[in-house]
């Protein structure tokens, strides 16, 4: 029990006040509170030393103001909330506190003197202020003790607050040093606890890699007890055997890393466990130097870090994949020959292609007015885009007036915007494509020129044709009409023919039989001149015979007889039937025909009547010379060439084709020299017609001709 | 010009047409040539008389009154009696189709105007000769170019 020094100074005093003291020295033994110290020492104090009043106001560590610790014989309310701020440089008190000097503050008598005063529960009332402290221990002083009352601060007093001092001090020493174990204990538990609570596994391991200190999750790994299964416990070996070369300090030097990965393996379920180590060596000169561990596990981390390597990859390739999808956009956009602009919803052009560029974009030297155009260019597009924004039209044609950049001649667009819409319906673009008008324009001014000069021609077309089917319709009329005048004309050729012929014939008749004596012998003069009537009889009647034959042609009254007949002999008979004109004109007539000719089918009555009319003219035309009827065969062509060749006076070539025309003699005279109608050739080119021959002239004027009649060796007919 | 038609032993011909003038010419020529030759200026005449006269030819022109020479033609040759004598038709139509009718008619020979009659009569005698009604005696017999 440690005995509590007691200063004796004053000698003399009875037993009475050495019992107090005494008294007040037991009193303090057992007393730990501050609290409860002052309120015994108080108490002492009034009762030993008739202090009716007092109060102990104390500095707690390090604080600047004083608390009232305990009090005596003042009302509780005014005290509880009595303190004093050691920095109030003007209280009084404060001086006495930091100056160690005991000071009496007797009752005021004046404001001035209350003034001086410090304010104390005390009030009006004398007081005095005592310091507390431990002398020779300590410069730090504990508190103030004010007392109330005027006795003069006696032995008793002075050795009173020399032990209240010291108990205080040994409380508050004692008081300061349980809070520092608790304290030390608390954070002890705290930080067992926090790092309990970590997930990631912590150790200390010692210099040989043996566990000295492990959090909750580091056992799991590392220790297994008897009861664990064998799986459980090999895991947990492997893991100290990883652990601790992985600690072992020469792995640390040589990699001269504090971290690394280790891998280890989970005992709960055996899968693979990937940890971050971070360790540090820590130097106690205690305990020896150990090995702070902490494993951070990466498995998931790592996991993690994979998908976001493979995410990021994927990202890339993505970007790849899009940019050069963009590029292509951009290329087949650039490519498009029409202006095409993105508009974003603001109105603002997000997006140009070339041609579109050099519509709207000033290019780098642009003259003043080729700016004026662009911008006007700018503008027109502008208020289209503007008037697409506002309308509800999810597509809108338009045209806009724009400019040629580069000429300045007026360039009508189509414009055909569509809106572009986000999944939510917003309007994020709108995407404007304008085609040149110029040259559909002026298609269609050349379409609509060509079309009228096809009206025209059309219209005239429509008239021409009106006007040839009035004609044709004219003409047809005309070709009835003169069908008609033409059977007419026919038919009267006949009925007159008829009618000439019934008085020649008894003409003829009457003279034929005068002249064979059928009235009796007749002079010569008489039988000349009968010979004379005779002869013109007959021509008048070769006339009326080949008028009717035209007639009879054409009135398509003249049919064909076919029949196969041998040629040699048809121009036998031909010749035999001139023979008097022969005899008379003293000309030699020959026949050439080769021997190996075939049969002709024809019409023989009308090839003979050909041939007659040739020969006859060939006689009637050649004064001296050769007539000569010849055949040939073209058996290639499957003809045979009937010719009159004569060395008569000829025909000039200008006239070779009229003579197969109507009533044509070359001398139209009324003297000509050389009778006939003019008929007979006209009749021998349509017979041969209707034969399917033709017959043609060759000849020269004073050397004479050579008519020839072709015919299919056998008519078609 | 009259005949005595029943005893002549020259061959007879009924020379028939409505025009004196080509009528007796003929007939003066053929009975110039050898022929008894009786007449008819049209064809119900010229029926009486093919039967009355009995010829041995008939010169018919087809251009008649009263009855043309078509139609005598096709009773001549419908009628027992003078289905046998031989018809030679005369006209001045020389259109095609007019001797087609003629021939369709019963026409033995087709004849057109204008004939000379020394032509005439060689037609004649060319039928004649080879027509079994008329016998060559009767030929032989009128002799060429006798005279009347």
């Amino acid at each position: 029990m440690p005995r509590v020094r007691v200063a004796v100074e004053e000698t003399g005093d009875d037993g009475a006040m050495m019992a107090a003291r005494a008294r007040l020295l037991e009193g303090f033994v057992g007393r730990t509170e501050i609290a409860d110290a002052t309120s015994l020492a108080l108490q002492w104090l009034g009762e030993v030393l008739g202090v009716s009043q007092s109060i102990c106001l104390a500095r707690p560590d390090a604080e600047p103001t004083l608390f009232v610790v305990g009090s005596y014989g003042l009302a509780g309310g005014a005290v509880a909330s009595y303190t004093v701020s050691l920095e109030d440089w003007s209280n009084p008190l404060v001086t006495a506190f930091n100056n160690r000097k005991e000071i009496f503050f007797p009752s005021p008598h004046s404001s001035a003197d209350r003034k001086r005063r410090p304010t104390t529960p005390f009030e009006d009332a004398p007081f005095q202020a005592v310091p507390l402290g431990v002398s020779g221990f300590t410069d730090e002083l504990l508190g103030i003790l004010l007392v109330g009352g005027t006795a003069p601060i006696g032995s008793d007093l002075h050795w009173f607050t020399n032990v209240f001092g010291q108990k205080l001090d040994q409380i508050i020493r004692q008081q300061a040093l349980t809070e520092g174990d608790r304290k030390h204990g608390r954070e002890r538990s705290l930080l067992y606890s926090i790092i309990n609570a970590v997930t990631d596994p912590i150790l200390l391991t010692d210099t040989e890699g043996r566990l000295l200190i492990a959090n909750a999750r580091a056992l799991t790994l590392f220790t297994a007890s008897e009861e664990e299964s064998e799986g459980r416990r090999g895991a947990v070996r492997m893991n100290n055997m990883l652990l601790s070369s992985a600690l072992s300090s020469k792995a640390i030097e040589e990699t001269g890393a504090t971290r690394r990965e280790l891998l280890l393996v989970n005992p709960v379920d055996g899968s693979d466990l990937v940890f971050e180590l971070l360790s540090a060596v820590t130097e106690d000169p205690r305990q020896g130097s150990g090995v702070v561990s902490i494993l951070r596990n990466v498995t998931d981390l790592r996991r993690a870090s994979e998908e976001i390597e493979e995410n990021y990859r994927k990202m890339r390739i993505a970007e790849v994949q899009s940019r050069a999808e963009s590029d292509r956009l951009n290329l087949i956009i650039d490519s498009v020959a029409d202006p095409i602009v993105v508009t974003d919803a603001g109105g603002a052009t997000s997006l140009m292609n070339e041609p579109a560029e050099k519509m709207f974009t000033i290019p780098a030297e642009a003259s003043e007015i080729e700016q004026r155009w662009v911008q006007a260019n700018d503008a027109h597009f502008s208020s289209f885009i503007a008037g697409m924004l506002v309308s509800a039209d999810q597509r809108r044609v338009g045209e806009i007036g724009l400019c040629d950049p580069r000429t300045g001649e007026p360039m009508p667009v189509e414009a055909i915007a569509g809106k572009i819409l986000s999944e939510h319906g917003e309007l994020t673009a709108v995407v404007t494509i304008l085609h040149d008008r110029r040259e559909a324009i002026e298609k269609a001014r050349l379409y609509e020129q060509l079309k009228q000069a096809s009206d025209e021609l059309e219209r005239k077309i429509q008239a021409a044709t009106a006007d040839i089917a009035q004609q044709n319709e004219l003409l047809r009329r005309q070709a009835i009409e003169l069908e008609q005048a033409s059977a007419l004309k026919s038919q009267f050729l006949a009925n007159m023919s008829h009618e000439f012929r019934t008085p020649l014939n008894a003409m003829l008749g009457y003279t034929s039989m005068l002249l064979q004596g059928v009235a009796g012998t007749l002079d010569p003069p008489v039988k000349r001149q009968l010979g004379r009537i005779e002869s013109n009889g007959r021509h008048l009647l070769t006339i009326i015979n080949e008028i009717l034959d035209i007639s009879r042609i054409e009135a398509g009254r003249m049919p064909l007889q076919l029949s196969t007949f041998k040629i040699p002999e048809l121009i036998g008979e031909v010749k035999a039937e001139l023979e008097p004109i022969i005899m008379r004109s003293k000309l030699s007539v020959t026949i050439d025909v080769p021997n190996n000719l075939k049969g002709l089918t024809s019409d023989r009555q009308k090839v003979k009547q050909i041939l007659l009319n040739l020969l006859s003219n060939a006689l009637k035309f050649t004064h001296h010379g050769v007539v000569t009827i010849a055949a040939r065969t073209n058996p290639k062509e499957r003809t045979v060439a009937l010719s009159v060749t004569d060395t008569g006076i000829g025909i000039a070539s200008a006239d070779q084709e009229h003579i197969f025309e109507d009533f044509r003699q070359l001398d139209n005279s009324p003297t000509r020299a050389y009778g006939g109608t003019g008929l007979g050739l006209s009749i021998c080119r349509r017979l041969a017609h209707m034969l399917d021959g033709e017959i043609s002239v060759y000849s020269i004027v004073g050397k004479g001709s050579m008519f020839t009649l072709t015919l299919p060796t056998r008519s078609r007919r | 010009m009259t005949a005595k038609p029943q005893q002549s032993d020259r061959p007879r011909v009924l020379v028939v047409d409505d025009y004196p003038d080509a009528r007796e010419m003929y007939s003066e020529y053929l009975r110039f040539s050898g022929f008894d030759v009786v007449e008819a200026t049209n064809g119900m005449e010229a029926l009486e008389r093919a039967v009355d006269a009995a010829p041995d030819i008939i010169l018919m022109d087809l251009s008649l009154p009263v009855m043309d020479g078509w139609e005598a033609t096709r009773r001549l040759k419908a009628d027992a009696r003078t289905a046998s004598i031989p018809v030679v038709a005369l006209t001045g139509h020389a259109l095609a189709g007019i001797s087609e009718g003629a021939k369709k008619a019963g026409c033995d020979a087709f004849v057109t105007k204008p004939c000379l009659p020394e032509d005439l009569v060689k037609e004649i005698r060319k039928i004649l000769d080879r027509s079994p009604s008329s016998t060559p005696r009767k030929l032989r017999r009128s002799g060429k170019y006798a005279k009347s």
